[in-house]
C-alpha cells in the first residue's frame, strides 16, 4: 500500500499503535480505561491549548484590521502575551459578591465550559482523530452545544446586577432563535449526506464537498450557518448579550478570576467548534483535497496530513468570523429577532425542502456527473 | 430693533429700556412672563430661543438674565433682567413653558444662588446634592469645607423632586412629586459607564430593553470653574477655557480671548486671525472625529474607532509642534497666539487635507452605507425643529433638524467673513443626519483652511498688551461655533482686573436635556446610540 508510507506525519498510526501496545501489556478492562484517561486528558490539553493560540490570533488578525500593531512585548512578536495572559487570570482573586445566588452563581461559568468541552469532543480533527463518533454525531453537536445557554441565564439570574439580567434576557432569546437556524442549516445537509454520522459525512465529501454537491440549496444553508453560528458564539454583530457600550459586560459583569476565564475561554472555543463544524459539514473536514481521476495528484495531497487540512479549512472560517466582527457595527435587539424569524427562519425551511427536492429528483452534482 | 423697542413702550409703558450693545429690557418679577410672552410670539421674528440664562449677585439683589434670541434671526438679541430683593427665599417664575432650555438653567441657579421658581416642574438642585449648605455663586458665599464635608458613605439616591406653586391667594406651596413609578425597573447607566462619554448619570427607567424615562444627574466633575474665575485674572481664566469642552480646547480659548479683546479695544493682527482660523478649523475636525469615532463606537463597530483615532492623530501631531499641546492647546492669548507657527506648517497641513479628503471617502464606503449602521441611525432620535429650538440644541445636530443656528454664517467672527463655505442643513433630525453632518462638516472646514493655509500674512502675532488687563465697567459676550455647537462667554465687569461675573454658555448642556424627550420609547442600545449621535462633553456641562 503505498498509502501507508505516503502519510508520515498522520497521528493515526501512533494511537493504533499505542492501542495494540496497551491491549498487549494490560488486560482489555485497564486499557480501555487508560485509554480514556489519556483521551481526555488530551481533548483538555488541546481546548486550553487553542483557546491560547486562538486568543493570540484573533489580537494579531484584529490589529491588522485596525492598522494597529497588535501585542509585541512579551516574546518576539508577543507570543506567550496569552500566556501571560492565562497566567495571570490563573493567579486572580475570585471576589466574593454580596447577596447573589452562591450556589448558581458559582455553577454558571461550569455549564458553559462543559458544554463547549463535551461538543469539542465529538469534532473530528483528523484521520481517527475523533473521541466519540456517533451514529448521530450531528444532533450530538446540536443539543449539546446548546447547553451552554443555561449557564449564561444562570450567570445573568444570580448576579444580583440588572446589566448582566438583561444581558442574560438578550442571550437567551438570542440562543433559541438562532440554534434553530443552525440545526435547520445541518439538517439540510445531512438530508443531502444521508447520515449523521461525522466520520461517514468526511468520508462521503472525498471528491466533492457538500457545500458544491448541494449546488444553490447548500450554498444558502452555508450562509445561513455561517450567520447563525456567529451569532450563537455571542460575537461580532451579534454581541448583545455583552454590547460593552450599553452592558458593560453583559451576564458575566460580575465575575473575576478564573471564572470569568471560563466565559473568555468559552467563548473563543466555541468560535472554534462553530468552525470546525461548519469545516466538517460543509467543506469536507479533514479530508484533502481530491479530485476523481486524478491518482498521483491525490496521493500527493495525502502527504500533507490531514489534521493540518482540517486546520487550514477551520482558520478559513474563522478568519471569515474575524474579518466580520471587526468590521460592522451591532445588531440592537429586535433587529436581531426580526433577522432570525422573518428571515433566516423561512428561507431556512424553504430551503430544506428544496434540499429534499434535489436529492430525490437526483439534480445533486454527484447525482448528475458520476 | 427699534420697531420691537417702540412697541415694547407702546405695550408696557413702564418698563425700562437701555439701548447699548444690545437691548435690555429691564422688568420686575411680576412682569416678566408678559414681557417674554409677547416677545416670544412677536410676529415675523419670534425670539423663541434662549440663549443664555445668567444668575447674578448684585449684592443688595439677585439678579437673572435671560438673553433671547430669535431662530428666524440668531444675530438679534434682546437681553430681559429681572431680580429679586428677598435674598433669604428667592422666588422668580419659571420660563420653562416657553423654552425648555430653561428647565436646566433654573435648575442650576437654584444650586448656585439658591433662586427658587415657581412651577417648575422639577427644582431640586442641577451639580450639587440637595442638602449643600450655601449658595456658591453668591458673594457671601462661605466655602468652609466644614460646612459640607466629603461624605465616604454611600447614599441612596432619592428620587423625589419638588414643585412650588402659587396659590390663588398668593400664598406659596411646595409640592413633593416622585420622579419613577414605585414598580419602574431603574438602572443606572453612568457615572461610570463606557458609554455616557464622561462622568454622566442617567437613570433611566425600563419597560423590558425600551427607555420608559431618563433622570439626570450631572456634576460628579463640577469644578466651580466660574467661581473661581470670579478671583482670577483674565490671562489666568484662559487656561479654564481648554477644560471646558476638552475637545474644542481651541475654539473656548478663542471666545474669551476676543471677549475681553472686544471689550479693552485690543487690535488683534492680521496673521494671529488667520493663525486662529485655521487652529478653530484643524480643532473642530479634530472634534468631530472623535464625535464620529465614539459614535461608531457605541455602535459596536471597534473598527472604525481605531479609524477615527488613526487621523485625529495627525491633528495633535500639528498641534504639538505648533504650541506643545495636543489636547488642551494653549495657543490662543489675549492679543493674538502665544506661538508663532512652525516653518513646515503651512506644508503639513496642505499633506493633512487630501489625506484626510481620501479617508473620508474611506469612512463613507466603510460605515456611512452599511445596512445594519443604517438600521441602527435612520429613524432613530428624531428631534423636530420645534424642539431643537425649545431646548436650544445647535452645533452639528441642531442643523440636523433644520435649523440655521452657525454661529459663523450669522455673526462672523475673526476671517469667517472673508471665506467660503456651507453651512450644512439636514432635516430629518434623526441620528443618521448628525451623522452624516458631522463628516460633511469636516469637510467644510477643510475647505475653510485651504482657502487660508497660502494666505497667511506677514507681521506680528500677538499685539502688545499690558501686563495688568482691566475690563472697563459693562458687560460683554461673544458666541463662537464650537465643535458641538453654540458656546459663549458672558463677562460682567466692574472695572477690576478680575470679572464680576463670568458666565460660559454651553452647547452640551442643551445637548444632554433633550435625550429624555429623544429617547423616550426607543430601545437601550438606541439610547447609547443617539448619545453618541449627539455627542455631548460632560466637563463642558459641569463646569
Amino acid at each position: 500500500m503505498l498509502l501507508n508510507y505516503s502519510q508520515p506525519l498522520e497521528l493515526n498510526k501512533l494511537t493504533s499503535r499505542i492501542d495494540a501496545a496497551l491491549h498487549a501489556a494490560l488486560p482489555d478492562y485497564w486499557a480501555v480505561t487508560i485509554e480514556l484517561v489519556l483521551v481526555g486528558i488530551l481533548i483538555i490539553a488541546t481546548y486550553a491549548l487553542l483557546a491560547v493560540v486562538l486568543i493570540y490570533v484573533e489580537r494579531k488578525i484584529t490589529a491588522f484590521f485596525q492598522a494597529r500593531i497588535g501585542p509585541n512585548r512579551v516574546g518576539k512578536y508577543g507570543i506567550f502575551q496569552t500566556v501571560a495572559d492565562v497566567t495571570k487570570i490563573l493567579i486572580k482573586e475570585i471576589i466574593h459578591i454580596n447577596r447573589i445566588d452562591k450556589f448558581l452563581f458559582y455553577t454558571a461559568p461550569f455549564f458553559i465550559i462543559v458544554a463547549s468541552i463535551l461538543t469539542f469532543g465529538a469534532i473530528p480533527f483528523g484521520q481517527g482523530l475523533q473521541a466519540v463518533d456517533f451514529n448521530i454525531g450531528v444532533l450530538y453537536v446540536i443539543s449539546v452545544s446548546s447547553l451552554g445557554i443555561i449557564g449564561v441565564l444562570l450567570a445573568g439570574w444570580s448576579s444580583n446586577n440588572k446589566y448582566s439580567m438583561i444581558g442574560a434576557m438578550r442571550s437567551g432569546a438570542q440562543f433559541v432563535s438562532y440554534e434553530l437556524s443552525a440545526g435547520i442549516a445541518l439538517m439540510t445537509i445531512v438530508v443531502l449526506s444521508g447520515t449523521m454520522q461525522l466520520s461517514t459525512m468526511v468520508e462521503s465529501q472525498r471528491y466533492c464537498w457538500n457545500i458544491f454537491n448541494g449546488h444553490i440549496s447548500a450554498l444558502v444553508a452555508f450562509v445561513i450557518y455561517l450567520i447563525s453560528g456567529h451569532a450563537e458564539t455571542n460575537r461580532g454583530p451579534f454581541d448583545l448579550p455583552e454590547a460593552e457600550s450599553e452592558l458593560t459586560a453583559g451576564y458575566h459583569t460580575e465575575y473575576s478570576g478564573l471564572q470569568f476565564g471560563f466565559f473568555y475561554l468559552a467563548e473563543y472555543l466555541n468560535m472554534f467548534i462553530i468552525a470546525s463544524i461548519g469545516a466538517t459539514v460543509f467543506l469536507g473536514g479533514w479530508m484533502p483535497l481530491q479530485i476523481a481521476g486524478w491518482e498521483s495528484f491525490n496521493q500527493l495531497m495525502w502527504f500533507i496530513p490531514s489534521y493540518l487540512w482540517f486546520f487550514g479549512k477551520v482558520a478559513l472560517l474563522i478568519f471569515f468570523s474575524l474579518w466580520v466582527r471587526w468590521s460592522f457595527p451591532r445588531l440592537r435587539i429586535d433587529q436581531l429577532l426580526n433577522l432570525e424569524w422573518k428571515y433566516l427562519l423561512p428561507i431556512n425551511l424553504v430551503n430544506l425542502l428544496v434540499m429534499v427536492i434535489l436529492v430525490l429528483t437526483g439534480l445533486t452534482l454527484t447525482d448528475i456527473f458520476y | 430693533m427699534e420697531q420691537i423697542q417702540a412697541q415694547i413702550k407702546n405695550q408696557f409703558p413702564d418698563i425700562d429700556t437701555e439701548e447699548g450693545e444690545i437691548l435690555k429690557i429691564k422688568v420686575s418679577p411680576k412682569e416678566l412672563r408678559s414681557i417674554i410672552d409677547f416677545l416670544y410670539h412677536y410676529k415675523n421674528l419670534p425670539f423663541n430661543f434662549l440663549k443664555y440664562m445668567i444668575g447674578t449677585d448684585e449684592g443688595e439683589t439677585l439678579r437673572v438674565s435671560y438673553i433671547l434670541s430669535s431662530s428666524v434671526n440668531p444675530a438679534v438679541n434682546i437681553m430681559v433682567i429681572t431680580g429679586t430683593d428677598n435674598r433669604e427665599n428667592p422666588l422668580l417664575y419659571t420660563v420653562t413653558d416657553f423654552y425648555n432650555t430653561a428647565q436646566f438653567n433654573e435648575r442650576e441657579i437654584y444650586a448656585l444662588l439658591g433662586i427658587r421658581f415657581i412651577n417648575n416642574p422639577d427644582m431640586r438642585k442641577f451639580f450639587l446634592n440637595q442638602d449643600w449648605v450655601g449658595y456658591p455663586l453668591r458673594k457671601d458665599y462661605d466655602p468652609n469645607p466644614a460646612l459640607n464635608p466629603v461624605s465616604v458613605e454611600s447614599r441612596e439616591i432619592n428620587d423625589n423632586s419638588f414643585v412650588i406653586r402659587e396659590l390663588p391667594d398668593g400664598s406659596i406651596s411646595e409640592e413633593v412629586t416622585k420622579i419613577f413609578d414605585d414598580d419602574d425597573y431603574i438602572i443606572n447607566i453612568g457615572p461610570q459607564h463606557p458609554s455616557t462619554h464622561g462622568v454622566m448619570h442617567f437613570r433611566t427607567a425600563l419597560d423590558g430593553e425600551v427607555v420608559k424615562k431618563i433622570d439626570i444627574h450631572s456634576g460628579y466633575i463640577h469644578r466651580g470653574i466660574e467661581k473661581l474665575s470670579e478671583n482670577l485674572m483674565y490671562p489666568q481664566i484662559l487656561h479654564f477655557t481648554d477644560r471646558l469642552d476638552y475637545l474644542s480646547a481651541n475654539i473656548n480659548r478663542h471666545a474669551l480671548c476676543m471677549c475681553v479683546e472686544k471689550a479693552t479695544g485690543i487690535e488683534v493682527p492680521e496673521r494671529a486671525q488667520y493663525i486662529r482660523t485655521i487652529m478653530d478649523e484643524l480643532n473642530r475636525i479634530d472634534s468631530h472625529l472623535l464625535a464620529w469615532s465614539a459614535h461608531t463606537n457605541d455602535l459596536g463597530a471597534t473598527t472604525a474607532f481605531i479609524y477615527g483615532m488613526r487621523e485625529r492623530e495627525i491633528i495633535l501631531d500639528i498641534f504639538e509642534k505648533i504650541c506643545g499641546g495636543r489636547l488642551i492647546i494653549n495657543q490662543n492669548v489675549i492679543g493674538g497666539v502665544m506661538f508663532d507657527i512652525y516653518p513646515e506648517f503651512q506644508k503639513d497641513v496642505k499633506n493633512f487635507i487630501p489625506y484626510m479628503r481620501s479617508r473620508l471617502k474611506e469612512y463613507d464606503r466603510f460605515f456611512s452605507h452599511n445596512v445594519i449602521a443604517l438600521g441602527r441611525m435612520k429613524n432613530v432620535g428624531i428631534l423636530n425643529i420645534k424642539d431643537a429650538i425649545s431646548h436650544a440644541v445647535t452645533g452639528p445636530s441642531g442643523r440636523a433638524s433644520g435649523w440655521s443656528c452657525d454661529v459663523r454664517k450669522y455673526n462672523p467672527y475673526a476671517l469667517y467673513d472673508k471665506v467660503e463655505f456651507r453651512e450644512i442643513i439636514r432635516t430629518e433630525g434623526d441620528s443618521y443626519a448628525r451623522y452624516m453632518n458631522r463628516l460633511d462638516e469636516i469637510e467644510e472646514s477643510l475647505h475653510i483652511i485651504e482657502q487660508l493655509i497660502d494666505n497667511i500674512p506677514d507681521g506680528e502675532f500677538c499685539a502688545k498688551t499690558k501686563a495688568i488687563i482691566r475690563l472697563p465697567e459693562g458687560e460683554y459676550y461673544q458666541n463662537v461655533e464650537a465643535g458641538k455647537g453654540l458656546f459663549g462667554v458672558y463677562i460682567e465687569s466692574r472695572g477690576d482686573k478680575t470679572p464680576y461675573r463670568l458666565k460660559f454658555r454651553s452647547p452640551s448642556m442643551s445637548l444632554v436635556a433633550v435625550m429624555p424627550l429623544i429617547c423616550k420609547g426607543e430601545k437601550i442600545s438606541d439610547f447609547i446610540g443617539i448619545g453618541g449621535s449627539m455627542d455631548y462633553v460632560i466637563p463642558d456641562i459641569d463646569r
